[in-house]
């Protein structure tokens, strides 16, 4: 029986130290204020030891075309971690994709290009297959109760509705969707759930679910109620005294099939 | 030296990353005469099954390797498209002839639980079918990282040596004599799927 997948989320943002300029973990609140938290080779490389699925490397703040450090950071974490990796941040072009994939990336997420361009998912898709291209959603609760679309780090409203954005990814030939509420994003009091059970009712490809997880709990609640293929955290285990083997278990004795290394 | 068949097509780093790990003397091969001095040789791939054959066609390397693999009996290992890639038939997007070394087609998997999503996309565990050198020092039923639409279907299951359920019974591993394949990526499997590359560099060796 296929397992269903507990993914650490790796945020990046470029920080300057003395004249070399480093990729630094970091954590976010609500999109906002960033928290770096320390080296992201060597926390990869824990996440390996402590048997994680996959990981996703988010950088935060991209500069448009200076790829040297994330495909520097993706040649250091292929030469020692044997597991599946999503990078994403800042790619808008085939060649993006193209740079990123023979790097040591295993699948791309993409999110303020597909909204501007949705024809770059259908072409990904075709060029590099459908399995490496994950179409990354965040969006907002709106003063009226509707749902929303953001892209640029949450900064830039689209008018676009994350469920039906979700389906148009799908059919434009996405492999995955990762869907984030930017309101639950690193409050650690759960995810949204509602959100994503009313997707996961139409959609045919998987669901990966971040956003919020402050408890194991909340994980079991996004496989269970929200239905989800995949739950992914940055926080949650970067701040507690909690690891992918701990949750894992937690995950396990509610009931959900879920790989336990060793 | 084992030799990645380098046809422009897959992630070729994670590959070669995980030979190199476990110590293997490894080479990219991306010319066809140079899989003459490729003792052992590994054919990934990723993407579509057209693509994949016209690929290894137009390259030469369809050629070189029916003659290192099928004249010269040197072990290879095929991972998801490069297993695929084997069968006699594609059937992904119209029909397709591979490379004929195995009697199968490769169709689109139909599990039969609607709430299953193709591609499957995660960690399966597989069941033993036959027992096999490569699966040595392996748990009873390890799991390992799948991500595929399609699978080899057999009309005679005697070559395949592990599956994986998905709603259906999912070919994993095939195995025909020198040749040994999964559908599965074990340079994506952690310490697995590092065990199964490291007994496929010692299969034959004590024979």
């Amino acid at each position: 029986m296929l397992n269903k997948r507990l993914i650490p989320k790796l945020q990046l943002k470029a920080e300057q130290f003395g004249s070399k300029t480093k990729m630094v973990l970091v954590t976010t609140r609500q999109f906002g204020e960033v928290i770096p938290i320390g080296d992201p080779v060597s926390q990869a490389r824990i996440y390996q030891s402590q048997a994680a699925d996959e990981l996703i490397f988010l950088d935060i703040r991209p500069q448009e075309g200076q790829w040297e450090l994330l495909t520097g950071l993706l040649r250091q974490v292929a030469e020692e971690v044997f597991m599946p990796f999503t990078v994403g941040g800042g790619v808008r072009t085939l060649e993006d994709f193209r740079l990123l994939l023979s790097n040591g990336a295993d699948k791309v997420s993409i999110n303020s290009a597909a909204v501007q361009n949705p024809d770059l998912i259908t072409r990904a898709s075709e060029r590099f297959g459908a399995q490496c291209v994950i179409v990354s959603i965040d969006y907002r609760r709106m003063p009226d109760g509707s749902f929303q679309v953001f892209t640029q780090s949450g900064q830039n409203p689209t008018g676009l509705d994350p469920i039906s954005w979700a389906l148009e990814a799908e059919r434009r030939g996405a492999g995955e969707i990762l869907l984030t509420s930017i309101d639950h994003d690193g409050k650690q009091e759960g995810l949204d759930i509602a959100t994503a059970a009313l997707l996961q009712g139409k959609l045919n490809i998987p669901l990966i679910l971040g956003g919020g997880c402050g408890l194991a709990r909340h994980f079991i609640d996004g496989f269970t109620q929200g239905g989800a293929e995949a739950v992914c955290a940055g926080t949650f285990f970067c701040f507690r005294d909690q690891n992918p083997i701990q949750t894992r278990s937690h995950i396990k004795n509610a009931g959900i099939p879920i790989r336990i290394h060793n | 030296m084992v030799g990645i068949v380098d046809y422009g097509m897959g992630n070729l780093l994670s590959v070669f990353n995980a030979l190199d790990w476990i110590g293997a003397e490894v080479e990219i091969i991306t010319s066809p005469p140079d899989l003459e001095s490729a003792e052992r040789i590994i054919l990934p791939g990723v993407g579509a099954f057209r693509d994949c054959i016209a690929t290894l066609n137009e390259t030469g390397f369809a050629a070189a390797l029916q003659r290192e693999v099928i004249e010269k009996k040197k072990p290879i290992f095929g991972i998801c498209l490069g297993m695929q890639v084997m069968a006699k038939r594609g059937l992904e997007g119209g029909k397709w002839e591979g490379l004929g070394w195995f009697d199968a087609d490769i169709v689109r998997i139909q599990p039969d639980d609607p709430q299953l999503k193709v591609p499957q996309v995660g960690w399966n565990q597989i069941q033993y079918d036959q027992q096999h050198p490569i699966f040595q020092e392996l748990p009873q039923n390890p799991e390992f990282y799948f991500v595929h639409s399609y699978h080899m279907a057999f009309r005679q299951p005697q070559d395949i040596v592990a599956t994986t359920d998905y709603g259906m019974a999912v070919t994993a591993a095939v195995c025909r004599e020198n040749i040994f394949a999964t559908q599965f990526h074990p340079e994506k499997s952690q310490d697995y799927g590092l065990k199964i590359l490291e007994n496929f560099l010692n299969w034959g060796r004590d024979q």
